[in-house]
């Protein structure tokens, strides 16, 4: 048996007119649209009210009762009066709840109007103050931790540092790796490409060794530990923050700064500039590897050039920049997870930021290092 | 209001006088005085979102008021330089709502860690007092577990055992039966009052729950969102008995009081 179809009709004589609602109001059916309902009321100019006949009304659920709602605000606005007495009684007492849900739902929230122009500038000018502030606070606590460490009196767990330097570090070498090996070989196809022209293959050695050495190297590695390492210690530092574990180091009197921050601060200063001199090494033998199948070098030529091309100068180039990213990524991923709010959203949010602060800041760095390496004579 | 005093000459434990406070330019409690006795069970109690959380961040030394002073035995704590705040804080224990353990360790080290910070004790005798409290919360034997291992409502006893580490002089419990069955929070009220009875410490609790409330409260104060001032204090049988507060008597009878008031 299947359920009839449900139906709506309007039978009017002067003033007064019925709607005649029949079959099975339910949301699984297609319901008829308020619309039609207007365009019958249109019909019967002269109704001031309106009746309601359900006798062939089979059954009903929230189809039924927002049509009815819809049409009850409907016949408010053309000044027609609803008699609710022919409705089914279940349905009425749903109607005067729903009713009342808007006007104690109305409270402060949907009136309060879009903030002005101004008003938005102003706003941002004082959180950009705020976050301002609370960056000169973490990295003045930072210098304290730091110097407590310094004085042996800092409270972490020795464990710990272990720990954080074999996750961002000896387990980074892989991805660290695979990115420094391929970027190495782009790098030599370009240079191949284009020395081949004057027959100066040999230069590739010069290029890729120089550029990875002092900039690719310690980049390449900063960048994926941006997304790998400070992604982890923003997520670990919010999640904690979350669950109120920070509260409670706070409230035993362990400074989050100095058992949180500190290590993963040491960690990767300690061990960014190992991946970089790692880096290096897979970054000339992509290049080599170019070098010897696609420019017909041989292993042990490449490798003099390569020697020759590159002095300890660049070398130290590589390593401070490196530890500089280093303390970069470490820096970004705890602030905002320091600065993370109570919500899971939250902890989203500080992660992504972490990383984009961190790549910005490296790319900044890495800029004005360039700079300071020029200006003291070691390029 | 107040109910019978043993000795009033006696120092309050914890007093507030005239405490405001709120996040950012978001008022949330303001006018707070009142005093809690040494070695009660006192109960901050009210509505959702009323703001006993926030009270409890202040109390721990967790957030500055915007005014007035917090008095722990006379010592005003957020007028204290910060290394003798931080002595101060270490004399309380706080139980979050969900235990907050430090999920990278096992339930040994969460209660080793501050007695390694904060005490010259040998590593054996750091794990004898760890087996200690945990045993006391009921759960001996579970030291080598991770948080992530065991069920909410132990989560919350090793949050007690933890609290206690440092033999706290108060304990504050923020919500101590949220998310547990019946059974459950029943034992946790238990354990409030027999460790507040053997060691005789000062408990403060946090909590909504009607049983809860009268089970275990000497005394209380009640926190209003409306009009975010405390509304009353006092102990809450008498409170639900004979306060002339209707938002007080509607929240201690489950808003039976009020519906009649209203009628």
């Amino acid at each position: 048996m299947t359920t009839p179809p449900p139906t709506v009709d309007l039978h009017s004589e002067g003033e007064h007119a019925t709607l005649v609602l029949g079959g099975s109001w339910r949301l699984q059916q297609r319901l008829p649209r308020l619309v039609q309902a207007e365009r019958m009321l249109d019909r019967a100019p002269g109704a001031t009210q309106l009746g309601f006949d359900t006798s062939a009304l089979t059954d009903w659920d929230s189809g039924l009762v927002t049509f009815i709602a819809g049409l009850n605000q409907l016949c408010e606005r053309r000044g027609i009066a609803c008699q609710a007495e022919g409705l089914p009684a279940g349905l009425r007492k749903l109607l005067t709840l729903a009713r009342s849900v808007p006007q104690t739902g109305r409270g402060g929230h949907a009136t309060r109007p879009a903030p002005s122009f101004v008003a938005r500038v102003g706003t941002d000018a004082m959180d950009l103050m705020q976050s301002t502030g609370e960056i000169m606070e973490f990295f003045g606590e930072g210098a304290l931790a730091f110097r407590r460490f310094l004085l042996g009196r800092a409270r972490f767990k020795q464990s710990d540092l272990w720990v954080i330097m074999q996750e961002a570090g000896a387990d980074a070498l892989p991805i660290v790796g695979l990115v420094s090996f391929l970027v190495g070989m782009i790098l030599g196809y370009i240079g191949e490409q284009q020395l081949k022209q004057f027959g100066a293959q040999i230069y590739v050695a010069d290029l890729v060794g120089l550029a990875t050495v002092i900039q690719m190297g310690a980049l390449v590695t900063a960048i994926v530990l941006a997304g790998r390492t400070g992604a982890a210690f923003a997520a670990r530092i919010g999640t904690m923050q979350v669950n109120e574990e920070i509260d409670a180091l706070r409230t035993l009197g362990i400074p989050p700064m100095e058992f949180l921050v500190l290590p993963r601060m040491l960690a990767l200063i300690a061990m960014t500039p190992l991946l970089a001199v790692y880096a290096n090494l897979l970054g000339i033998l992509g290049g080599a590897f170019v070098g010897t199948v696609v420019g017909g070098l041989t292993l042990s030529a490449y490798m003099t050039q390569t020697q020759l091309a590159i002095g300890w100068n660049h070398i130290i180039q590589g390593l401070i920049a490196a530890t500089v990213y280093g303390a970069i990524v470490a820096a970004s991923g705890c602030l905002r997870g320091m600065q993370c709010g109570r919500s899971a959203a939250a902890v989203g949010e500080a992660t992504t930021s972490a990383v984009v602060t961190a790549i910005v800041f490296i790319v900044i760095a890495a800029a004005v290092l360039t700079i300071i390496f020029d200006a003291v004579g070691l390029s | 209001m107040s109910t019978t005093d043993d000795k009033p000459a006696e120092q309050p434990h914890i007093r507030l006088d005239g405490v405001s406070l709120g996040y950012g330019d978001t008022l949330v409690q303001q006018g707070l005085s009142f005093d809690i006795r040494r070695g009660d069970v006192f109960v901050i109690m009210g509505g959702s979102g009323c703001g006993k959380s926030t009270v409890m961040r202040c109390l721990t030394g967790l957030l500055p008021p915007w005014s007035g002073r917090v008095l722990l035995g006379g010592e005003s704590l957020w007028e204290l330089p910060s290394a003798q705040r931080s002595a101060c804080m270490r004399r309380n224990g706080v139980m979050y709502q969900s235990g907050a353990l430090w999920s990278s360790m096992t339930l040994e080290e969460n209660i080793c860690l501050p007695l390694e910070q904060y005490t010259r004790l040998a590593p054996e005798q750091i794990r004898a007092i760890a087996e200690y409290k945990l045993a006391l919360v009921g759960l001996a034997g579970y030291g080598d577990y991770y948080p992530s291992e065991i069920s909410g409502g132990m989560r919350k006893r090793v949050g007690v055992a933890r609290a206690m580490a440092l033999d706290p002089d108060t304990l504050y419990f923020d919500e101590p039966s949220a998310g547990l069955d019946p059974l459950s929070a029943r034992r946790l009220d238990e354990l409030i009052l027999e460790l507040r009875d053997s060691l005789g410490t000062t408990m403060v609790v946090i909590t909504h729950e009607l049983d809860s409330i009268f089970t275990i409260a000497d005394d209380a104060v009640f926190l209003d969102a409306e009009t975010k001032t405390m509304l009353a204090t006092g102990n809450p049988r008498e409170l639900r008995d004979h306060s002339s507060v209707p938002q007080v008597r509607a929240f201690l009878t489950r808003g039976e009081v009020s519906a009649d008031a209203a009628a």
